[in-house]
């Protein structure tokens, strides 16, 4: 029976469950709801919750311990001179040996038996099947397929009768605890309780897995290339990953990478802070509520346009034209019209992801800005200051540490900032300072690096870990120290 | 008591020339900052219109398709020379349809049959998915052969891009992609009305091709239609639940502080960190498989959560005590009171915070790519495990193709990703002035 299949009926089975629960707990009072400790719905309830979540819990542990076993009892039976090859090998073959099972499935018992066992004929029948095979299968491979057909389906039967027979357990035992002074509903609150906390935990794990998944993938990286000469390097040369061949050793150098990306976040930030920090002043000092209420949405809709939607306007609008504005003052002035800057360069880049960037400051710094105590304001208006002296001597000041924090935000999200970089920057990992050359940023490079074929064993994929980690730590640090300003910030006027 | 202050009170001035305490200055000053303020919004809301204005003058030629209308000759004699579809019904998938189509052209331009250069350039002007088109017929009718059909015909892609004018004629014809000839041909069917622009209801509904003028984003709508499914089935309960326990439950302590911190810092996390762990944990650890938007629905559901959970504490915060005291003082449990009362009231601001963050995992392009959804995908994925793409991954890859036609498709496949994002952002928008309370 499948896993859908299964599910279906464990809901099937928790809904008679429910109804039965209910009706058994009036009838136990004879109707009369208010003899009940709780209300007849806790009844039902208590019983679909003991029928499906016990059932479900196996069912899972199941799915995803089954495959394991199986795995690893049918590499334990490979043939000795199979086992002496290395992992790879071994994983090509389990894969082979996985796909002749699957194909077995679809043949009949004439056709297994008229082909025997000669490996070409299977792989021709396979084929028809619409199985392909990278190659002849070895007898041994047949027989190994034949004993993980066999035990994926004894496993299959097995959890089938073991699940449907939690499922009914569970049912049958919470129907028999079921009494008028039986509190059910602290039961089933007890237990919403717990999946709200199992909810909660999953932000956590997310972390979790993000540093974990990426700390053993860097570890396997570092293994290949040692950590300093990653940190440390000045030449990002990855050369291609060959296929089986394991990979010839590039060269793994950060600085590039993130000399490029610290380059392209600050030509970003030097055009989305006065703007960002100037629209905020003017929204939230000077506009009237009118201006205001149609000003503040419009800029908030350069924050709601997808990212690739800035790329792509970078590449084919922004960069064009700076290339030809370029390429034209560079005629007038010199008589020689060859462009100077680059379609693709850290100035078309910054710009655009600058532009991206423009709401975010805006809209933190204009919470700051309005968070400063109107006292403040009034003191030093009512002292005859002007209202740029009050915002340049006493609002700004007073709001500083809250639009470092913001700012800060900002920088993280310039550094993580991928699509407008992937189409605007370029590829090449060089080490310079002209902003109308192409350079490139550690995103672009986890992005070039992990499109295409994979090998999870090769450095040239693994590499990509190692720069995700390097940016999830930067960034965290960022975000961190930017919380902590804004609290102690805000603290210090509540 | 006055004597301190009398002698200088005493004294009477002369009334002296104002002081000049630089009034002049500090108004222009005042004004000048003022400019400053204005302009920097303006700039703002100005690169907002050239940027909105740049992808739509680039792209709405995008839906409107160059197609010829003409009588197609379904020749037994090009389709099934030997007479043997009744024996072998295989022939009618292989037949050379292209040459039908090419006839028909050049029968209604008057190109003779023996000039084999102005067959090959008559045969350029008609888009390649002809074969299919043609074939479907056939398939469908065996009966048309023999017969003459009008049939509304693809034009190619070079042919769109110059009727609509996007390729310029002054330069040379060997340094462009259609030759006068050509052009004068075009014209010539233009005149007579059998080349003219239609509604392009292709690009909804077909496929990757690597033919401009029948690329589609069918496909990518539909993986992006399940990635929002699958997200909206799972981020909206778990982060509505996540988001009870800490604003209702929650004992204040370091378990629950971690968890705060966390989600803070989740919803500040580059996207592209969330597709190394796709990658590393769905498709490498747990097998699942690559370029499915199963996957990429799970991606985006751990992105969205944060986003979520920030929305729905908020308006869990946002219901007044006095609701929980009511419902508490008439007997209710705290988790009675929180999902009875609370919890409606908190609903509408709940879902506005939910459609913002499906509106931000529907424009997200980065962790898709790494876990594998640049791929060519021709043909609809029937579920959600089957190999697919999505809206902003089609326009990633549009992007990088070099051909003219393909950027007027690109701008065309934002003007649908944007015209979906500004309907949910609307509906949001409506659903806060409809259902919003003030307490």
């Amino acid at each position: 029976m499948n896993t859908s299949l299964i599910l279906l009926i464990l809901a099937f089975v928790g809904l008679v469950g429910y109804f039965a629960g209910g009706r058994h707990a009036m009838a136990l009072v004879g109707g009369l709801s208010s003899k009940l400790h709780s209300r007849p719905g806790y009844y039902g309830s208590f019983v679909a919750i003991w029928a499906i979540v016990p059932a479900v819990v196996i069912l899972f542990v199941w799915l995803v311990a089954s495959p394991i076993y199986i795995s690893s009892s049918i590499r334990g039976a490979f043939p000795e001179d199979v086992k002496a090859q290395s992992e790879a090998e071994q994983g090509l073959a389990y894969g082979m040996i996985s796909s002749i099972a699957r194909g077995m499935n679809a043949l009949t018992n004439e056709e297994i038996e008229r082909i025997g066992s000669n490996p070409v004929d299977l792989r021709a029948a396979l084929a028809t099947k619409g199985v392909p095979l990278a190659g002849d299968p070895k007898p041994y491979m047949v027989k190994a397929a034949g004993d993980l057909n066999v035990m994926t389906d004894i496993s299959r039967i097995t959890m089938t009768i073991v699940v449907l027979a939690a499922s009914l357990a569970g049912a049958f035992l919470a129907y028999r605890q079921i009494a008028p002074r039986f509190r059910a509903r602290n039961r089933v609150e007890k237990a919403i309780l717990v999946s709200l906390v199992v909810a909660s935990s999953i932000a956590i794990l997310t972390t979790v897995g993000i540093v974990l998944s990426m700390l053993t993938e860097a570890t396997h990286f570092f293994t290949h290339i040692p950590a300093w000469e990653f940190f440390f390097g000045t030449v990002w040369d990855p050369r291609f990953a060959a296929a089986g061949s394991g990979g010839s050793e590039g060269q793994f150098g950060l600085i590039p990478l993130l000399l490029g990306t610290l380059y392209i976040g600050f030509v970003a930030m030097l055009f989305a802070v006065p703007i960002g920090l100037f629209s905020a002043i003017y929204m939230s000092e000077y506009a009237s509520p009118k201006v205001r209420s149609v000003a503040k949405p419009l800029l908030e809709v350069l924050a709601g346009i997808p990212t690739i939607v800035y790329g792509f306007f970078a590449l084919t609008t922004v960069g064009p034209f700076l290339r030809d504005l370029s390429s034209q003052l560079n005629g007038l002035v010199t008589g020689n019209y060859s462009n100077f800057i680059q379609a693709q360069s850290v100035l078309t880049a910054g710009f655009v992801m600058g532009i991206m960037l423009i709401p975010y400051v805006s809209s933190l710094s204009d919470d700051i800005i309005t968070a400063v105590p109107r006292a403040l304001r009034d003191g030093s208006l009512g002292l005859g200051a002007t209202r740029s002296e009050t915002i340049k001597k006493v609002v700004l000041p007073a709001a500083l540490p809250g639009i470092v924090g913001a700012l800060l935000m900002t920088a993280s999200r310039a550094v993580g900032e991928t699509m407008i970089v992937v189409l605007a920057a370029g590829v090449a990992a060089r080490m310079q300072i002209n902003p109308f050359e192409p350079m490139t940023t550690v995103t672009v490079k986890i992005v070039n690096q992990l499109t295409g074929d994979l090998e999870f064993t090769s450095p040239q994929t693994l590499v990509a870990f190692a720069l995700g980690i390097t940016l999830f730590v930067i960034t965290l640090c960022l975000n961190i120290y930017a919380l902590y300003i804004v609290r102690k910030y805000r603290e210090q006027y509540e | 008591m006055t004597d301190v202050v009398s002698p200088v009170a005493g004294i009477s001035k002369p009334k002296a020339a104002r002081r000049d305490i630089g009034i002049k200055r500090r108004y222009a000053a005042e004004r000048r900052f003022r400019a400053y303020g204005i302009a920097a919004l303006a700039f703002g809301i100005i690169f907002l219109m050239v940027l909105l204005w740049s992808v739509v003058s680039k792209g709405y030629t995008a839906f409107q398709q160059t197609m010829i209308t003409m009588p197609v000759e379904f020749s037994q004699q090009v389709i099934d020379p030997q007479n043997e579809r009744a024996a072998n019904p295989q022939k009618l998938m292989t037949a050379n349809y292209p040459i039908v189509a090419r006839n028909a052209l050049a029968k209604v331009l008057g190109v003779g049959a023996d000039d084999r250069v102005g067959l090959r350039s008559v045969g350029q002007m008609l888009s390649d998915g002809v074969r299919v088109q043609l074939r479907d017929m056939v398939v469908a009718n065996p009966a048309i052969i023999g017969t003459t059909q009008t049939v509304t015909l693809l034009a190619s892609g070079d042919i769109d891009s110059a009727f609509k004018g996007q390729i310029d004629l002054n330069v040379a014809q060997e340094n462009r992609k259609v030759n006068d000839q050509q052009i004068k041909w075009m014209t010539q069917l233009a005149d007579s009305g059998a080349l003219a622009k239609h509604f392009n209801g292709g690009i909804f509904v077909n496929g990757a091709s690597s033919r401009p003028e029948a690329a589609g984003v069918g496909v990518a709508l539909i993986g992006s239609f399940y990635m929002m499914l699958i997200v909206l089935v799972l981020a909206l309960p778990i982060g509505v639940a996540a988001s009870i326990y800490l604003e209702e439950f929650a004992p204040k302590n370091r378990f629950t502080d971690l968890i705060e911190v966390n989600i803070n810092n989740l919803a500040a996390v580059p996207s592209i960190v969330y597709g190394l762990l796709g990658l590393a944990v769905f498709v490498n650890f747990m097998g699942m498989p690559r370029s499915a938007s199963f996957v990429g629905g799970l991606v985006l559901t751990l992105m969205t959560l944060p986003t979520i959970i920030i929305a729905t504490r908020a308006a869990l915060k946002a219901v007044p005590p006095s609701i929980r005291a009511a419902a508490l003082g008439l007997g209710a449990s705290k988790m009675q009171a929180i999902f009875h009362h609370v919890l409606p009231l908190a609903m509408p601001g709940i879902l506005t915070g939910t459609i913002i963050g499906l509106a931000h995992a529907l424009g997200e392009t980065a962790p898709l790519l790494l876990i594998g959804m640049v791929a060519f995908v021709a043909n609809y994925p029937t579920t959600p495990l089957d190999p697919s793409t999505a809206l902003p991954v089609q326009i990633y890859m549009w992007a990088n193709e070099a051909e003219r036609a393909f950027v007027e498709r690109t701008s065309g496949a934002i003007i649908i990703l944007l015209l979906f994002l500004i309907l949910m952002n609307v509906g949001a928008i409506l659903l806060r002035r409809r259902f919003e309370r003030r307490w």
